[in-house]
This record gives structure tokens, sequence and C-alpha cells, in this order.
């Protein structure tokens, strides 16, 4: 069945907006690279990447450049099909999942009505965590088809990494759907307009944003590319563009995550304090508020060290699952009472 | 029987030992000959339960994650450490040793050219533990008069790719001819280039190495 979609323009303009919304994420991902790298920099007391352009502004254009003019390669037992097709995959889901961020609300557009997102559907969340549960297959399959041990073992925690967390991310969600009593992202957004939900679900946005750091397997739960034992996790043996597209999908994934917490806890595109900007200044909005998300994320990474394995599983299933579920109940009950 | 072509080896089972006629009855213990060990106050209780103070120790968790995101945000607020290499040296202090530098007397007349301290004794080549300085000395005639004593160094040679900077030739050296300098850029393209020759100690040096303040 296909989900009820809450508003959808012409089929031009859905083709225009998904090409600007592949053309954003392209320009975003480079930004964050450069910036995470900058800001650990920065935080480990020295300058990061300063030598290409202004403050090492070109640096990821320099490294693009380099990984794309690269040759490609790849392990004599590897699956050729699989190994092509696998950073496909992890960059396919990434940018769809990336369509579902709400930019901002329905737009008057030279007279065209035009909905600041990609996609506005009844399943919002369901729809990211659909598109995560394939992004599973990037990971799995690149790391399986490689041939190589390191690569399947990175391949394999993150699998398991990803399946343990996105329970407790999920739960995490319940409450605040329970208390918008929609699904879609839109209407969860404009159902924030007296207090944002980061405030009433401080203990899913918590529980959210800890899995979020899971879900895109970063710092301190970056286990799948544990350098030290794994070489580089399921990407080992990628090299050239394909690790660049693994590379491209992670940090989207990593926005994905910002823009997803941005939209259901920080109030998407609303301002705090009463503050009515015109309509044109709801994606600015939305972005800044993304930024802050994603510092958090290199805060966070430049902070903690890896967890090890045991620790990793122990929290998500033994704290976080326990915390979700009791948040989704007590919310539940709450709004019961309330209502 | 298999038992009795091998030699049993020192831990194994007295039973399997005596072959074929002792039973295989009787407890175990007396079977395998061993002393029942009794673990005494080695034994460590082990609880499965859920640690007591949990909420406490989440707290404590919560609080050192927050201490240290605060500590890395303070790294960010002192700024870089980095020293921008190539574009920016670190100072040296005054005694650093560096290259080797030839010194000559000074001399305020230009007609005149100032003598080389180095009076070609050797004494820094002997004193030279990696072997790295070649000297040869010849006369100071009346006509070409290099240096102040009665020979001069013709040929003053420092291998600088063996150099091992430990100063003993400018501790040997009577006339203090030759000084540790300031400068450690030393690479270069060719292990010959590094071979410094009397003119290039004796040139002043590019003073490319910032000097340590006092106190800095």
């Amino acid at each position: 069945m296909l989900a009820v979609v809450g508003y959808y323009e012409e089929w031009w303009i859905q083709i225009l907006k998904a090409i600007i919304i592949f053309a954003v994420a392209l320009q975003l991902v480079p930004i964050v690279l450069i910036t995470e790298r900058k800001l650990l920099g920065r935080f480990q007391g020295r300058y990061g990447p300063n030598r290409v352009g202004p403050y090492g502004a070109l640096q990821p254009l320099a490294d693009i450049l380099k990984l794309l003019t690269k040759e490609q390669f790849r392990p004599s037992t590897s699956v050729g099909m699989l190994f092509a097709i696998a950073p496909l995959i992890s960059i396919l889901t990434a940018v769809a999942a990336f369509a579902i961020i709400p930019f901002g609300n329905v737009q008057d557009i030279f007279g065209t009505p035009v909905g600041l997102y990609g996609i506005d559907v009844s399943v919002g969340p369901l729809y990211v965590f659909a598109f995560g549960a394939i992004a599973f297959y990037g990971i799995m399959l690149g790391g399986w088809s490689s041939g190589s041990k390191y690569s399947f073992l990175g391949a394999m925690r993150g699998a398991a990494q990803l399946i343990s967390y996105e329970v407790s991310q999920g739960l995490a969600l319940v409450g605040v759907i329970i208390t918008a009593q929609t699904l879609s992202l839109t209407e969860i957004v404009t159902a924030q307009k007296g207090m944002w939900y980061v405030v009433p679900q401080v203990v899913g946005f918590l529980i959210f944003l800890v899995a979020g750091f899971a879900e895109t397997n970063r710092a301190p739960f970056d286990l799948t590319e544990a350098d030290a034992e794994l070489v580089g996790g399921y990407n080992t043996e990628f090299g050239g563009g394909r690790f660049a597209s693994y590379y491209f999908a992670e940090y989207l994934n990593v926005l994905v995550v910002a823009g997803i917490v941005t939209t259901v806890f920080l109030g998407g595109w609303l301002m705090p304090f009463g503050i009515h900007p015109p309509g044109w200044v709801d994606p600015f909005v939305v972005l800044g508020k993304m930024a802050i998300v994603t510092f958090l994320f290199i805060w966070v990474r430049a902070t903690l060290p890896r967890l090890r394995y045991d620790q990793l599983m122990s929290f998500g299933w033994k704290v976080l699952l326990p915390l979700a579920t009791l948040n989704a109940l007590v919310t539940a009950i709450v709004v019961v009472a309330v209502h | 029987m298999d038992d009795q072509h091998r030699t049993p080896s020192e831990g194994e089972p007295a039973a399997a030992q005596a072959g074929e006629g002792t039973t295989r009855e009787g407890p175990l213990q007396a079977r395998l000959n061993v002393k029942a060990w009794s673990p005494g106050e080695d034994v460590i209780e082990v609880t499965r339960s859920p640690a007591p103070g949990a909420a406490r120790s989440t707290w404590r968790a919560f609080r050192e994650t927050a201490r240290g995101l605060k500590t890395t945000l303070g790294r960010i607020a002192e700024g870089p450490n980095t020293i921008q290499y190539p574009e920016e040296k670190v100072p040296v202090y005054p005694r650093f040793r560096g290259r080797h530098k030839l010194h000559r007397f000074e001399s305020d007349d230009p007609t005149y050219p100032s003598l080389e301290k180095c009076v070609g004794c050797s004494l820094c080549a002997a004193a030279c533990p990696a072997d790295c300085i070649r000297v040869v000395a010849a006369e100071n005639t009346p006509e070409h008069r290099v240096s102040a004593g009665e020979r001069y160094a013709a040929v003053y040679e420092i291998n600088l790719s063996r150099c091992i900077f430990c100063g003993y030739c400018e501790l040997a050296c009577p006339f203090d001819a030759i000084t540790m300098g300031h400068d450690y850029e030393l690479s270069d393209y060719d292990r010959s280039d590094l071979i410094f020759t009397k003119e290039m100690l004796l040139a002043e040096p590019l003073e490319r190495t910032p000097l340590r303040n006092e106190g800095e």
C-alpha cells in the first residue's frame, strides 16, 4: 500500500525538488567534512587542514579530486557485482532519507505552492527507518563482498550495532509521535509551536541522540572502523570513488540524523520566543539547527573514547532500550491522563 | 595395549599408567591421584544481579561525560598550539648545537684579509667520535699567510651526514676556531652535498634559525 502523502505538487516540481535535494546534499557534505576536520583540530589544540585554499577551505575538494582520479581496483577475492553496488546502496539510502527532512512548510514560490521538503509522507519516521534498514545492506554487502576478514568483521559489527540501536532510536521517537499524534514530519514541526519537544521529551531526545551516534557509526560507537583492530572496517578494501561514496554516505547520514533531531525535537523551522521570520528564512533556520547538532556530533567525537564491543551491546540493550520503552510508556500514560 | 609402548608423561593420570589390571571405579579424585583442593580464602563470591547504586553510577557517567565535553571545549578556547613550521620556527637556545662554524680573527682593515683561527692541528678530528672531520694541514709562508699560527688547514671538511652534534670538536679546539652554530635545517638531496668544506663553514651562516630570547 502506498502511504498517504500530506501534500504533493506537479511532477515537474517533484523532479526539480529531487535534483535540488541531491545538489544541497552534495554541497553540505564537503562543508561538514571540512568543518569536522577543522573542529577536531581545534579540539585537539591544532589547526586542522589549512593549506589548500583560504583556511584550508578547499581541502575536501582536493580530497575528492584525489579519490576520484584514483585507479578503480578490487581484491581478487571480492564478489564483483556486489562490490560495485554496495557503496551505491549506501549513498542512495542516505540521500533518500535526506529527502524527508522538511526545510519549511508549503510556500508560494513564483505563484506555485511548493513544500520545502522532498516528500511529506504520513509515515515520516518509518520512512527514515526503512531507508536506514536498507543502508545496512550497503555496509553488509560491502564488507562481505570485499572477501577480506577485516571488512567482514567490520560489517558484522556494523550490522549488529545498527540493528540494536535502531530499536531504541525508534522507540525514542514513539514518545514524540504520541505527543504530536501524527507521523508526518511537517505536522510534528507545526505541533511544536508552543514548545519544542526537546523540553517535554528530553529523555527521548537524549536516547535518540546517543542512538544516532551509533546509527551513524560515529565515535564513541565507531567500532565498525576501529582502526587499531580492523584497519578501516567494512570499507577497508574500497578505494577511489567507491570509498568516496562510502565516506559521503557516512557524513550524509550524520546530516540526516541531525535533520531528524532538528525536525522532531528542536522545532524544525520554528524560531523560539515567538519570532516569525518570513518564509524564505525557514530553510536557513533548519540548516542552522542542523549545524548545531552536527557540532555536537563532532564535539562528542573529539571527547569520548571508543566503547568496547560488549559495552556497546550491553549499553544498547540494557540501558537505552529499557529507558526508551519506559519513556514511551510514561508519555502514553501522561498523554491519556491529560486528554 | 598401547600403554606398554609409550612412556607416560608426567601429568598423566595414575589409572592410565596401570594398564589393564586396574578397575575404572572409585571416585575421580582417587583415580586421578590428586588431593582435593580447598579454595579457602581465595574464593570470590560472584553475584549476578544489577550492581547496587545504578542511579548514582548513571549520574556519575553522565557527569563525567559532561566534564569531558567541557575539557575538550576548553581546548578550543585555548587556541591551537601548533607552530606552522616552515613559515614559523621554534627558537633555539643559545647553547643549541647545530651546524659548525669556522671563525676568523676580526679585522677592520678590508685590504688586509683577516686570518683564520684554525691552525690545522687536527685535534678536532682526533676528538670526533663519529670520525667526520678531515683536516689536511699546510705550512704558512710569508707570501701566503692564511692563519695566525705556523700552519693552516688546507683542507677542512665536516661530513654532516656522519656528525652526531656532540660538540667535542668545539671543546677540543685550542683556538676556539670551530664552534657549533644554531642551524638545524640540514637536509639535502645528495649525500655528497652534506660534506661541508672550509669555505662553507667559514661563510656567514644564513641565520635561518631564530634564537630564543631570555626567559622564553
